[in-house]
């Protein structure tokens, strides 16, 4: 198993050994040690091999990630699995903000809380977080899931399209044009595969609320400025 | 004998014009702002208001049709693996398929390629048509993200990661629905028919220092290979640009306020900006405080119409310019030929501007098939690169007047500004003096 070590090799050459894996290459699991904070770990992978960070990293960890699975064992910064295309990415510990954002597919799983903005502009991806959410998650979020099992905080699916939004504890605040929709047994199904794909124990679907687009803005209108 | 005061005609006001009190009316009537596309129509200082010196006792020209006048320019020498070469020095700036019909953004490829230069993608991401027909193909990595993916990434020859936009520096954009086909939903991973917002500020990203970690991302994944060019609008060109540079950029894109826009509120339009012409000095002269000029290039767009604007864009100090609006006309944008199809929606050719409305006599701004199929993209494109070419000729031939073996050794010591307001955009003397406003403590 190739193993980088981020105190020692630059980060050059940990992205570029993930970029140039031949199909059917013997390897397919990576190391990386001593992140330290460092920016772009693992970004733009496009094959389906595994990660695993021991540490910490910083911005955009896993950055439009097409197929990998990308385990921090840590926490990570801000827009971890941004633009993710298809895979898994697991944070271990807690995610900064704009966590998953613009993402179009694949899993991304928060062990611990996520600060503002998780899944901005979402647009596929389903995210999971264990913990609890900041402010203005899901602003404009398009398509996609996010599960929140801890509470979430002011504005939430603020200018909403289609993204699904579940939430087990309290919503600080909506946002605009985000209203609270009835649970239906396909989302109860949906909840409980998602639940079961992160990891998540102990917690029935049954104990979320759904959130989503009353679609009121989905069309200008004069008598909704006040919405803006 | 009775004296009779001879009737005096009627007066309208210059603050509550014609056009002043129609928008009031339409304003009170609607109780909505009005949107349309292209850049602002009001007056602004411009190349207009600057000459070409031309040669003299102590300047000998080149000879017209016998002397070289070198035209080409490569962009992004500072970081990027594989810079781009182009034979002229004038691209084409970003415009959506979705704001455009696929034949349009298929004609602009087309034409950009048979002219050696470079068009780029737009908000809604990058067609297959489009990459196909542009042999230099920028991406712009935008707000919405719309369409962006690690593979169009790959493909592109470079990246334009747009913070602004002339038309609407601060503001984001909206396709309304009449423009959301099939495609472009699905594109833009949208409902079909509803009004799409394009982003005013990047979702992951505030400020230089995250930039520049973005745009370590942007590097990262595509292997250090492409240029990556910031886009601004005309704002604050001195410190926008010594940011992009700080945050790592290869290119800097500087769009003044005639730059033009597929839809925003006129009001945006017309209320918000820098001119073109003021906007190329202070960038150029961050990029020298910064010793980084002509390593870092800069590319000027906004209103940029002859090959004398693109001379005296290169002559402030520009690597490269941009067009969009112009290479729409180009192409057969509000040509008179639909006159009867423009009256009948309520305007006239040259000022039509409803393109968000999707019902573009031309098929240029529109995503109806039936309109779309009005443009073939063979012609068009063809007529795009007639005149890039006719623009590069009338730049070269400034350039030898000057003396200049190429276009970029044109310098603002070849012009003289018109006006006193050109002279202090520009930096170069009000012409028949040696002095512009702020030089020597004036």
């Amino acid at each position: 198993m190739p193993v980088f070590d981020l105190s020692a090799t630059p980060l050059r050459a940990l992205n570029s050994a993930l970029h140039g894996l031949e199909q059917g290459t013997n390897d397919t699991r990576f190391e990386v040690v001593n992140p330290r904070g460092h920016h772009a770990v693992a970004v733009g992978i496009d094959s389906p091999v595994s990660v695993e960070v021991h540490g910490s990293v910083g911005y955009y960890c896993a950055g439009m990630n097409d197929g990998a699975t990308v385990t921090v064992h840590g926490s990570a910064g801000p827009g971890v699995a941004e633009n993710m295309m298809s895979g898994t990415v697991i944070v271990e510990g807690d995610a900064s903000q704009y966590a998953g954002a613009t993402g179009r597919g694949g899993l991304l799983v928060i062990k611990g809380n996520a600060a503002s903005r998780c899944g901005i502009s979402m647009k596929g991806i389903d995210i999971v977080v264990h913990g609890s959410i900041g402010h203005m998650s899901a602003f404009m979020g398009q398509s996609g899931h996010l599960v929140v099992c801890g509470d979430a905080g002011e504005a939430l699916g603020d200018s909403l399209y289609e993204a699904k939004l579940f939430v087990r504890g309290s919503v600080k605040s909506l946002g605009a044009d985000c209203i609270e929709k009835p649970m239906k047994p396909k989302h109860l199904e949906k909840l409980a595969r998602l639940l079961e794909k992160a990891g998540v124990t102990g917690v029935q679907p049954e104990e979320f609320r759904r959130y989503g687009s009353a679609r009121k803005l989905y069309n200008f209108h004069i008598d909704n400025a006040d919405a803006y | 004998m009775s004296y009779h005061n001879p009737p005096t005609p009627p007066r309208k006001s210059a603050t509550f014009d014609d056009h002043t009190l129609a928008e009031i009316r339409r304003a009170a009537a609607t109780g909505i702002y009005d949107i349309r596309g292209g850049g602002t129509k009001r007056k602004v200082p411009h190349f207009d208001d600057l000459l070409f010196l031309g040669a003299s006792i102590s300047r000998y020209p080149l000879e017209g049709y016998r002397e070289k006048c070198e035209t080409s320019v490569v962009l992004g020498t500072r970081f990027a693996r594989k810079p781009i070469e182009l034979k002229i020095p004038i691209t084409i700036a970003g415009m959506s398929f979705g704001a455009l019909s696929g034949n349009a953004k298929e004609a602009l490829g087309r034409g950009a390629t048979l002219a050696g230069t470079s068009t780029t993608t737009g908000d809604g991401g990058m067609t297959d048509e489009e990459r196909g027909h542009s042999q230099v193909l920028v991406y712009q990595y935008l707000p919405s993200r719309y369409g962006m993916n690690p593979r169009d990434l790959r493909r592109a020859d470079a990246i334009e990661i747009v913070v602004g936009q002339g038309a609407k520096p601060g503001g984001g954009g909206m396709l309304l629905g009449q423009k959301i086909s099939d495609r472009v939903a699905e594109m833009r991973t949208l409902p079909k028919g509803i009004d799409q917002r394009s982003a005013c500020r990047h979702p992951d990203w505030t400020g230089p220092d995250d930039l520049e970690i973005k745009i370590l991302e942007l590097r990262e994944i595509t292997d250090w290979e492409k240029p990556i060019y910031v886009k601004v609008g005309g704002a604050r060109p001195y410190y926008d640009t010594a940011l992009a540079v700080k945050a790592g950029a290869d290119v800097v894109v500087l769009d003044g306020v005639q730059g033009g826009t597929a839809a925003t509120q006129d009001v945006f339009i017309e209320h918000v900006g820098m001119p073109t012409l003021a906007c190329i000095r202070p960038a150029v002269q961050a990029l020298q405080d910064l010793g980084l000029h002509r390593k870092v290039q800069l590319i000027i767009s906004g209103g940029i119409r002859s090959g004398a604007d693109v001379a005296k864009a290169l002559a402030l100090g520009a690597d490269a310019v941009s067009i969009g609006t112009a290479a729409l006309v180009a192409i057969g944008d509000n040509d008179p030929k639909w006159e009867e199809e423009y009256r009948a929606l309520g305007t006239t050719a040259g000022a039509y501007d409803d393109w968000h409305e999707g019902r573009d006599p031309a098929g240029i701004t529109t995503q109806d098939p039936e309109l779309a199929a009005r443009l073939d993209p063979v012609v068009a494109g063809r007529r795009l690169a007639n005149y890039l070419k006719v623009m590069t000729l009338e730049a070269q031939t400034i350039a030898r007047a000057c003396g200049k073996n190429r276009l970029h050794n044109l310098e603002p010591e070849d012009l003289c500004a018109l006006t006193m307001e050109a002279a202090a955009m520009a930096k170069v003397p009000l012409a028949g003096t040696d002095w512009y406003p702020g030089k020597g403590g004036f």
